[in-house]
């Protein structure tokens, strides 16, 4: 994709205004968008559950289905979702525990990865569409695959808003929730489902190999701003929506992958959260300010961070 | 019905918990047997007995995540289904950790409203229960606090609130004195103490040491050695009761200022 042929404006408005002329700009900020939303909200439970690492296996799982699907001439959204599906349920039915078995699921993940190049080398199209798997081609998006990431993300906000309290509550104490009746087994398959579907519609964004930076670390930030898991879950999406958004923009104007910008953003407010913004600085305002009023209150007392 | 008769049914309504021969155990093998106890309204109960004796095996079949090997157990008469709102329960294991930023107030919440469907967000009401059974347990203050900022005696208040928050008949208290030292084991166990007398609700704790329960308790269940044996602590807690039960010579001793050891079973247990 040729994109640094287009001349920056000192207008933004003149800018956005340009760049939403071309459509493949459009399905871009549409896709990012939907993707932004779900890996926030989806994120927050999967740092909350400690499945980080089952959420980076599941998109390599995913790499494998993608391959397969591109070597059939399938579109790569349904060798990924088909994939990532069966490996979220396989993991969830193998034992809540699966989920945190490192050496196990780190074996697969290895394992679909050899077989996803397999599939590569068997096609003997072009490997621009391996690089676009494993890094994500939010650029060459098609109106089809907007329309099947929004549906998917349409249905995942509903899931979550009709199982919010049970997902929470299991994930936080799942002792207490499971004498109080909720089925931890099917919990756990309706959140690797959900984790499943996020995953494969991220993919399309950062790809399978960067995954980490829209599902994962944005949704650890946000956990250690906010202590109140609705608050925590918006900072999440506001961090991933504003990474993808800023990065689309710049990738418009500047040839190096969307991806790359977006992990660098992550990367650079994650080290912000984790090491500039805590109580390091100033322990007491901690209890003194709400996550929120403490950013401003640290922008007037340390302007030179 | 005449006065003996409500006296009878009153008496059989105040009957919490009934157990008769019960054996509990894992598929392929039975932790203990021969059990026989019942706990009524209001009753402050121990259990006590080593690891792995079968205490925790004792609430889950009461939490009814597990059946019965023999026998029977009546749980307001009738046999415990998973799910009881008139249940709380606080388990032996939690998930907290140093990363759990969430603040206490969410965590009791979703205890009274969790198993809901929706997003509650009209969850103003809620919260209000949940800050109700904080300021019970006397952790009001703490109820915008995130749970990993908390100790461990705080937490365990966290958790009692979180078992009081649907207003339960029974509570189901598993070691929450361990990681506490020896004051905070004991405000807790007032705290409890309390809310028994008070809510006149029916407590069963599990405890490795008896002696900071000893002034509140009604009742003791001692488990080991594959039997439960229940009683008043005077009557069970004796050398010969418990001689005679495990059928190996066990040794109760008791200090000048009233604490317990129990010696044979399991040395130090129940030493101070
Ligand atoms: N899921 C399981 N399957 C088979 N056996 C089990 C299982 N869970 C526990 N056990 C065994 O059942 C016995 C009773 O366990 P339980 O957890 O009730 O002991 P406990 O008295 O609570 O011990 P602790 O003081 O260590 O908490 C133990 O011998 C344990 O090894
Ligand atoms: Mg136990």
């Amino acid at each position: 994709m040729v994109t640094n042929s287009y001349i920056f404006n000192a207008n933004l408005l003149i800018d956005v205004q340009q760049m939403f002329q071309y459509q493949f700009m459009q399905h871009a900020f549409e896709a990012g968008t939907a993707v932004a939303i779900i890996a926030g909200i989806v994120g927050y439970f999967v740092v909350l559950r400690r499945s980080a690492f089952a959420s980076h296996a599941l998109s390599h799982i995913g790499f494998a289905g993608a391959a397969g699907a591109v070597l059939l001439g399938i579109n790569p959204i349904f060798g990924l979702l088909t994939f990532t599906c069966g490996g979220g349920v396989g993991m969830a039915v193998l034992g809540p525990r699966a989920v945190n078995r490192d050496v196990q699921i780190g074996t697969v993940l290895a394992f679909m990865l050899g077989l996803g190049v397999l599939f590569i080398s068997l096609y003997t199209g072009y490997a621009t569409e391996a690089y676009s798997i494993l890094f994500g081609e939010i650029l060459g998006i098609s109106s089809s695959d907007v329309l099947i990431t929004v549906t998917a993300s349409l249905i995942i906000l509903a899931a979550v808003g009709i199982m919010y309290r049970p997902l929470l509550f299991a994930s936080l104490d799942e002792d207490v929730a499971e004498a109080k009746g909720l089925s931890m087994p099917l919990l756990g398959i309706i959140f690797m489902l959900l984790v499943a579907v996020a995953v494969s519609i991220a993919v399309q964004v950062v790809g399978v190999l960067l995954i980490f930076s829209l599902m994962v670390t944005p949704a650890a930030m946000a956990r250690r701003l906010a202590k109140q898991p609705r608050n925590a879950m918006i900072i999440s999406v506001l961090i991933s929506l504003m990474a993808t958004w800023s990065s689309l923009f710049i990738a418009f104007y500047e040839p190096y992958p969307v991806s790359f910008f977006i992990t660098s953003m992550v990367f650079v407010s994650y080290l912000f959260v984790r090491y500039i913004y805590p109580s390091r600085i100033c322990l007491e305002c901690r209890e003194k300010f709400s996550s929120l009023s403490l950013a401003k209150h640290l922008q007037k007392t340390h302007p030179n961070i | 019905m005449n006065t003996v008769d409500k006296m009878i049914t009153d008496a059989v309504q105040q009957e919490i918990v009934r157990a008769e021969n019960l054996a509990a155990g894992y598929p392929g093998k039975t932790v203990w047997q021969g059990a026989n106890f019942s706990f009524v309204r209001g009753e402050f109960v121990a259990i006590i007995g080593p690891n792995g004796a079968g205490k925790t095996l004792l609430m889950r079949l009461l939490l009814g995540l597990q059946q019965p090997v023999k026998g029977t157990i009546k749980l307001f008469n009738s046999q415990p289904k998973r799910g009881n709102p008139k249940i709380g329960y606080v388990p032996q294991r939690h998930l907290i950790d140093n990363d759990t930023n969430i603040e206490c107030i969410e965590l009791v919440r979703l205890a009274f409203s969790g198993t809901r469907w929706g997003f509650g967000l009209s969850s103003k009401s809620e919260r209000k229960t949940a800050f109700e059974a904080l300021e019970a347990v006397g952790a009001a203050e703490l109820a915008y606090q995130p749970l990993s900022a908390l100790s461990g005696g705080e937490l365990q208040r966290i958790f009692l609130a979180e078992a009081l928050v649907s207003n339960p008949e029974i509570l189901l208290l598993d070691e929450p004195l361990s990681n506490l030292d020896i004051r905070r084991a004991k405000e807790l166990v007032q705290l409890v103490n309390k809310v028994v007398r008070l809510r006149n609700v029916t407590a069963l704790l599990v405890a490795h040491d008896i002696n900071p329960l000893l002034p509140f308790l009604d009742k003791v269940v001692y488990i080991a050695n594959g039997k439960a044996a229940t009683g008043k602590p005077k009557d069970v807690l004796t050398s010969e009761s418990l001689t005679a039960l495990y059928g190996v010579n066990i040794e109760v001793m008791r200090d000048s200022r009233g604490n317990v050891a129990i010696i044979g079973i399991e040395d130090h247990h129940g030493d101070e």
